[in-house]
């Protein structure tokens, strides 16, 4: 418990400080945001009273202060570009990149781990052998190249695989529940639209877990393959516990405790390259949005984007935290007895 | 004749050092692989200008009798909507990806090195303090999501794409310098140092880097496959290098729209992305195996 209050209070530090670091990013661009904002040609009283609102021209830490202050209500300004108000933007736009995270991280985790406890175990048979260079093209290859090539591939040579948007557009959205639309299809008893739900989500969500699968495959593979010569894996053998029970119980357990480890960081790649890997698949989501708001120097949208995604980021860190406590004893135990 | 014998068993001592080093890298075929891949790489971004066969095609050039053409024995790789040959753009591409990575590598290395180096070694203090919550900051971030913000608020620009993704690596060197750091205060070594007055400066370049230098080694060279697939994201989306300029990951982007029919565009400088990272990862592989185990003993 006292673990779970100090992480917490550290990840509003870190918040804070990131605030500010993306605040000062926004503000020392050169030149003049309002009248980038605006154009060229926009008459002077215009960017005058955009400047005002934006408090452009008091000092910086007063700027923000109305910043912070907005931000705690859930105000994060309002766009440059769209002239909307950003935090309405985010939540029409977030769900889409939520859902596709979450799939993409679920099929990351669930595959990575599958593959690299496989190699692990059948080490230096070909399936070990197999897995090893599988992993090694995903590590090597970029998300967008994933993407360009299965859009080649099972979109236009197989034409198996919708590789646009989330839903065709004869089709009507389920009603807005959270936004997801394979969960709101689900929740609302329309299974047929949750199927092609998932199916537009299959091309983009493998694209953006290629990468970290690999990584996680990886570290699965080695720290199942070195402990499967520890004494204790040889010492139940000897016991004649079925192979079965000694890799599921006894060996995969620790082993994926450096996987886990690693999965926040691997997460992160996956919020990363949602931002290209969106583009091409126009996914209407939250980092196409960014991408847009970052050509087009939306800052203010850009600010509240990469903060966004650092709570989300965040609260993966805690999740894998909290996993790896429950899984390792010792730093379980430990915890207990320093209390 | 004493400091002759002296300097001839230093000698040797040092070629038996290489000697085995080299056993160690060559023990597994694949660094092998991956530092000839490397060789190979390196050879053709110096001198991609004299290989490529027609090396009018690099920048600005149009010629309409070749548009769209696709793979054949004059242009193997096909040539793009301007007539240009893919290539030798794609030849061209090596020397921004293997020049941006070199710069990367060689501006942030040393600043995420040494703040981490003085973290570490001013354990527990203000400095500490300050430096490692910068560095919790900014790692906070996905990196290529940072990358993306601060190259977005400058002009987009293959140096302000390196500017960018050197924001966003730093603090991974400063954090894994101050772990080492941290662990290798307390070795009598260092004390050793501090007891006979050495100056600071001395104890932490002259004590403490060179006993880090095999994971440093390690990771800037399974770093630069990583500053490359970040590099080519950003050209990717348009906040690098700007076209004509034929960066690997503007190669990419510009024919994505040209998809399927154009597909040799695409597909060709892909495969070379994945080509380069292949080898630095593999002789960053090899790299490990030669030093990594000379941290144990």
């Amino acid at each position: 418990m006292k673990f779970i209050i100090k992480r917490l209070a550290y990840s509003v530090f870190v918040l804070v400080g990131l605030s500010i670091l993306m605040f000062a990013i926004a503000r020392v661009v050169p030149g003049d945001p309002a009248r980038m904002a605006l154009g060229p040609r926009a008459p002077e009283w215009a960017v005058q009273r955009l400047r005002d609102e934006m408090h452009l021209e008091d000092p910086i830490y007063v700027q923000y202060y109305h910043w912070v202050k907005g931000a705690v209500h859930g105000d994060f300004g309002r766009s440059l570009v769209t002239r909307r108000s950003v935090a309405s933007d985010i939540k029409e736009f977030f769900p889409a990149s939520l859902e596709l995270a979450l799939y993409s991280g679920f099929f990351m985790g669930l595959m990575g781990i599958a593959l690299g406890a496989v190699s692990g175990w059948y080490k230096n048979r070909w399936i070990d052998n197999a897995v090893r260079i599988l992993s090694y093209i995903g590590i090597i290859t970029p998300s967008f190249v994933f993407a360009i090539f299965f859009v080649l591939i099972f979109g236009h040579a197989l034409q198996i695989l919708p590789t646009i948007g989330r839903i065709p557009s004869s089709l009507t959205p389920p009603p807005r529940i959270t936004g997801m639309i394979t969960f709101d299809a689900l929740v609302t008893g329309n299974l047929f639209l949750c199927l092609v739900g998932l199916k537009h989500l299959l091309l983009p969500a493998i694209s953006l877990a290629m990468g970290p699968l690999s990584q996680e495959a990886r570290i699965t593979r080695t720290t199942m393959a070195s402990n499967l010569d520890k004494d204790y894996v040889a010492a139940e053998r000897s016991s004649g516990l079925a192979e079965r029970t000694i890799m599921f119980k006894y060996l995969l357990k620790p082993s994926l405790i450096p996987t886990i480890s690693i999965y926040a960081l691997d997460f992160a790649a996956i919020i990363g390259n949602a931002f290209v890997v969106e583009l091409i698949f126009n996914w209407p989501g939250l980092s196409r949005y960014g991408m847009n708001a970052m050509l087009q120097k939306d800052l203010n949208a850009l600010v509240a984007v990469v903060m966004v995604y650092g709570i989300l980021f965040m609260v993966v860190n805690i999740i894998v935290d909290l996993v790896v406590g429950l899984l390792d004893p010792r730093i379980r135990l430990g915890e207990k007895s320093s209390e | 004749m004493e400091k002759d014998l002296y300097r001839q068993r230093e000698l040797s001592r040092i070629k038996e050092d290489i000697q085995r080093n080299v056993y160690k890298f060559t023990r597994n075929p694949l660094s092998i692989v991956g530092l000839s891949l490397v060789c190979m790489i390196i050879f053709i971004a110096t001198f991609a200008p004299y290989i490529s066969p027609h090396p009018q095609s690099a920048g600005k050039y149009v010629n309409f009798y070749e548009t769209c053409k696709p793979p054949s024995l004059a242009h193997p790789f096909g040539t793009d909507r301007f007539g240009r040959d893919v290539l030798t753009r794609t030849l061209y591409g090596y020397r921004y990806s293997l020049g941006m990575a070199a710069m990367v590598i060689s501006i942030m290395g040393p600043i995420g090195i040494v703040l981490g180096l003085i973290a570490g070694y001013y354990r527990n203090s203000w400095v500490d303090t300050v430096i490692m919550r910068a560095t919790d900051i900014f790692i906070a971030v996905p990196p290529l999501l940072l990358a993306l913000a601060v190259c977005s608020v400058l002009t987009p620009s293959i140096f302000n794409a390196m500017l960018a993704i050197c924001v966003a690596w730093w603090p991974w060197y400063a954090r894994m310098l101050y772990e080492i750091t941290c662990s290798l205060k307390n070795e009598f070594f260092v004390q050793a140092a501090e007891l006979t007055g050495a100056s600071t400066f001395h104890i932490l370049f002259r004590e403490i880097i060179p006993n880090c230098l095999a994971p440093i080694l390690t990771k800037m060279s399974l770093d630069v496959g990583w500053v490359i697939l970040i590099g080519s994201a950003l050209s990717f989306v348009g906040l690098g290098a700007q076209p004509p300029t034929p960066d690997l990951g503007t190669l990419v982007a510009d024919a994505s729209s040209y998809l399927p029919e154009l597909w040799w565009e695409a597909v060709f400088p892909a495969f070379a992305i994945m080509l380069v990272v292949l080898a630095f990862n593999l002789f960053g592989d090899g790299i490990d195996d030669m030093l990594g185990e000379e941290k144990g003993g």
